[in-house]
């Protein structure tokens, strides 16, 4: 079948490709879409060209976005007027058309995609057009030529770790939920993606969706599961509607379901919607969730690993994490293993935003430095303003400034630094932003989003944000400095889950690079970048 | 039975293998300060005052929820943990509106007098006391949410032990609260049995029996005795 479709696809001299995702749809990508349709249509082009809804490039901001093939020519803040000229141009003259042209190269220069290899390419609602990019290749050569052993050591080869934050060695975990007794065992694709300003794990659903697919049922194979969730919020409803068909689709050429491609596999999959709180995405939480209770976390051991849903074994993995595994299956867990840096291999996608002049999704090697995120790919801080710092990590990340960009993206460099992975946020600030506010801001998220089970999470936030408040209120005393510290190590070394354990670092990091800023608000009643409530003049 | 040797605070002792470091130390006479464990019911790991450290990582375990390991060295009571104790009942003080003298439970609360053995004396936070309900409609037991510290001992008795879950929480974060059936007055819940275990176990005065001395009322044994009238019945 793949070899089928692309004979098919070879007959057509051009491709475009009309990016379909959530931010393009916001700024008229159907519209677009119908109108290159039309303009291919009236100008006898069917032959030649394809018109195809594909998901997300990357560059959303330059929405909507066309990406027409061969030469992947980028044109930016297409409108349906410009559709026909695009087309007489770059497909009638054979002269890509200027004055569209994606005018940010550099944004992909230092990418490497692997995960969103499709993205953008791909129609993500046509199961061939996946099969024909090499899709579900990775799952026949499991069923035919490798034992489940096979697949968990390939995978432990890759040296591949967890995407959803914490970096746990996926193959470890294989290895553990594989000699787990107990049965039937259970699959969870984790795609909640509650952190504000992350978008990176929608787009990939919203793009590819089956080789998130592919890579639960390659799991599935392996552990000997027989059944799956895919976890995602119900406000993604584009994602939803893509997965839901992507299933379907699936379903019916018999790679879900019973008896897989004709062998003895069965794995059902559901896709099962959370009311969106940030906690859900917790993993622990995420199963009280799919077994219908309050969303809350619990302490860990046991680890879902031996016992998860119902009590059973279940593996939980990041979306990300789960769509690599086709590629580790194809090309090996050796291959894998030399992208990125040895004790961290692979890449890693972030979305890209805050004050930056090419915000969207990327997907670079681990290792790479910040400093190449921000002014390579993202072209740095835009209208003349300066970098200030940037946000790692999501609303519980770390704000690290300009000393720390020369770090390699990694987990333990980033840990080191007091910032996380997280599910891969990366927020830009520049001089016009306060420090104190920026904390207060993302404590608050946290303050929030707190499921309310552990004190020092559902109380502690609290008092910080009071203290901030406080501050900013110039009513701070050198002391709160120190309490600040002191409760936010507490919150962070007591707390039962990942929320509240990481939710201090935007505080403690601020008050770690930018003390002085600190300092101004409680000493001279000021803000020196005049940005927050107190003002440059102080009160 | 498998059995695990391990030190806690310098002492070698001796328990079978899946036994709690709670569990381990209660047995052995060393006392970790707790708020949210009951025996009897499943252990919920949200009060944080039995946080434990364990040789070789950096980390702070909760004692009720992990289980002892062969050779673990287990410290109960550093200058780090008796700190962060104080910060949870620091914390607690402060989040509902704790005031000893017009509480009823004044001279019978876990939470005050734990306080006051771990030598919390003064609050060093703003306090945050908003004004929640409290629902007397019952004939005769009561909820007074400003006084809750949410551990949940009430819940999971009723739930665990009565068999009938008519308490649960809702919301979340700071604005989390016990509520009876789908936050109804107590008087309207249908599923209540009126057995007063929720009463019994509730460590502060959030929920009591009406005109009831609450020294007479409290008894965080009622859990476990029921638990192990139980077992004895079945073997
Ligand atoms: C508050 C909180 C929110 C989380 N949200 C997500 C999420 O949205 N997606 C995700 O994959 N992991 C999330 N995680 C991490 C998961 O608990 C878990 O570690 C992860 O899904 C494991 O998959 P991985 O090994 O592939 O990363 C969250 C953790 C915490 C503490
Ligand atoms: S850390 Fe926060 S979110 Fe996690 S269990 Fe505790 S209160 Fe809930
Ligand atoms: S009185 Fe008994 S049944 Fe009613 S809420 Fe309390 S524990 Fe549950
Ligand atoms: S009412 Fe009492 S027992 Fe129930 S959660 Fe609150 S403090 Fe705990
Ligand atoms: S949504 Fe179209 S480029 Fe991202
Ligand atoms: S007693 Fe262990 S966390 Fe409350």
């Amino acid at each position: 079948m793949a070899e089928e479709e692309r004979e098919k696809q070879k007959r057509f001299r051009y491709r475009i490709n009309v990016c379909c995702s959530s931010s393009c749809i916001s700024l008229g990508a159907l519209k677009v879409l119908k109108s290159f349709e039309r303009a291919v249509k009236e100008l006898g082009l069917e032959d030649q060209c394809k018109v195809a809804r594909t998901g997300c490039p990357g560059t959303c901001s330059a929405g909507p976005v066309v990406l027409i093939e061969p030469g992947d020519y980028f044109y930016e803040g297409v409108t349906p007027e410009s559709a026909r000229e695009i087309v007489e141009e770059h497909v009638i003259r054979g002269i890509p058309l200027k004055r569209f042209l994606y005018s940010v190269p550099e944004f992909f220069s230092k990418q490497k995609r692997l995960v969103l290899r499709n993205a953008g390419k791909m129609d993500p609602l046509d199961i061939r057009e996946y099969i024909s990019r090499g899709g579900y290749a990775a799952l026949v050569k499991c069923l035919t030529k490798m034992s489940e052993d096979d697949v968990i050591n390939e995978v432990f080869k890759s040296g591949l770790r967890g995407r959803g934050g914490a970096g746990f060695q996926t193959g470890q975990k294989w290895k553990f939920v594989s000699k787990a007794a107990g049965s039937p065992k259970y699959i969870i694709g984790n795609l909640d993606e509650g952190d504000p300003g992350v978008f990176a794990n929608r787009t990939l659903a919203e793009a590819d969706p089956h080789a998130i697919i592919e890579g639960m049922i390659i799991a599935s194979y392996a552990l000997k599961a027989e059944k799956g969730y895919l976890y995602t919020r119900a406000e993604y409803p584009l994602a939803i509607e893509t997965l839901k068909k992507a299933i379907q689709q699936a379903k019916s050429l018999g790679l879900l379901g019973e008896k897989i491609l004709g062998t003895d596999l069965n794995f059902d999959l559901e896709l099962r919607l959370g009311a969106g709180a940030f906690i859900a995405g917790e993993e622990t939480a995420i199963l009280a969730s799919i077994e219908g209770m309050r969303a809350m976390p619990r302490p860990r051991p046991p680890y879902p690993a031996s016992s998860g849903l119902w009590g059973k074994p279940t593996l939980i993995q990041n979306v990300e994490t789960l769509a690599n595994i086709p590629l580790i299956v194809l090309n090996g867990g050796e291959w894998f293993s030399k992208i990125g840096v040895p004790h961290c291999p692979g890449t890693k996608c972030f979305s890209l935003t805050g004050k930056i002049k090419n915000p969207g999704l990327i997907e670079v090697p681990m290792g790479i430095t910040l400093k190449e995120v921000v002014f390579e790919i993202g072209g740095g801080v835009p209208d003349g303003r300066r970098f200030k710092a940037v946000l790692v990590g999501g609303p519980s990340g770390g704000c690290l400034p300009e000393s720390q960009l020369h770090l390699p993206i990694d987990y333990e460099s980033l840990t080191k630094a007091g910032a996380i992975m997280g599910s891969g946020g990366i927020v830009v600030l520049d001089d016009e932003s306060c420090m104190v506010d920026t904390a207060k801001f993302f404590i608050d998220f946290c303050v929030d989003e707190s499921c309310g089970k552990c004190t020092p999470c559902r109380v502690g936030l609290v008092k910080v944000r009071k203290i901030l408040e406080r501050i900013g209120h110039a009513k701070g005393v050198e002391k709160d400095i120190d309490l600040l510290a002191k409760v936010g190590e507490y919150i962070k070394e007591a707390s039962l889950c990942g929320l509240g354990q990481t939710a201090p670092n935007p505080v403690l990091t601020t008050i770690r690079y930018f003390k002085e800023e600190y300092m101004a608000h409680i000493l001279d009643k000021k803000c020196p970048t005049g940005r927050c409530d107190m003002g440059a003049e102080g009160s | 039975m498998k059995s695990v040797r391990l030190t806690i605070d310098g002492r070698a002792v001796e328990v079978p293998d899946g036994t709690t470091i709670l569990d381990a130390a209660m047995a052995n006479g060393i006392k970790i300060p707790t708020l949210c464990h009951l025996e009897g019911v499943k252990d919920y790991g949200g009060c944080r005052l039995c946080l434990v450290e364990i040789k070789g990582s950096p980390k702070v375990f909760p004692a009720c929820t992990t289980p002892v390991g062969q050779g673990m060295e287990v410290t109960t009571n550093s200058d780090r943990l008796k700190e962060y104790r104080k910060m949870a009942l620091q914390l607690l003080l402060s989040e509902r509106a704790h005031i000893c003298s017009v509480c009823v439970a004044n001279g019978a609360c876990e939470l005050q007098s734990l306080a006051s053995e771990l030598g919390v004396d003064q609050l060093i936070f703003e306090r945050d006391w908003p004004e929640l309900s409290v629902d007397l409609t019952h004939a005769y037991l009561v909820i007074d949410r400003n006084r809750c510290i949410l551990c949940t001992r009430c819940i999971r008795v009723c739930d665990e032990i009565e068999g009938v879950h008519t308490l649960d929480l809702m919301l979340r974060g700071k604005e989390t609260q016990v509520v009876i059936d789908l936050n109804e007055n107590w008087k309207n819940a249908t599923s209540c049995t009126g057995c007063r275990k929720c009463a019994k176990v509730c460590p502060v005065g959030a929920i009591y029996v009406k005109g009831e001395a609450l020294s007479s009322t409290k008894d965080k044994e009622v859990a476990k005795f029921i638990t192990e009238r139980r077992r004895s019945a079945f073997e």
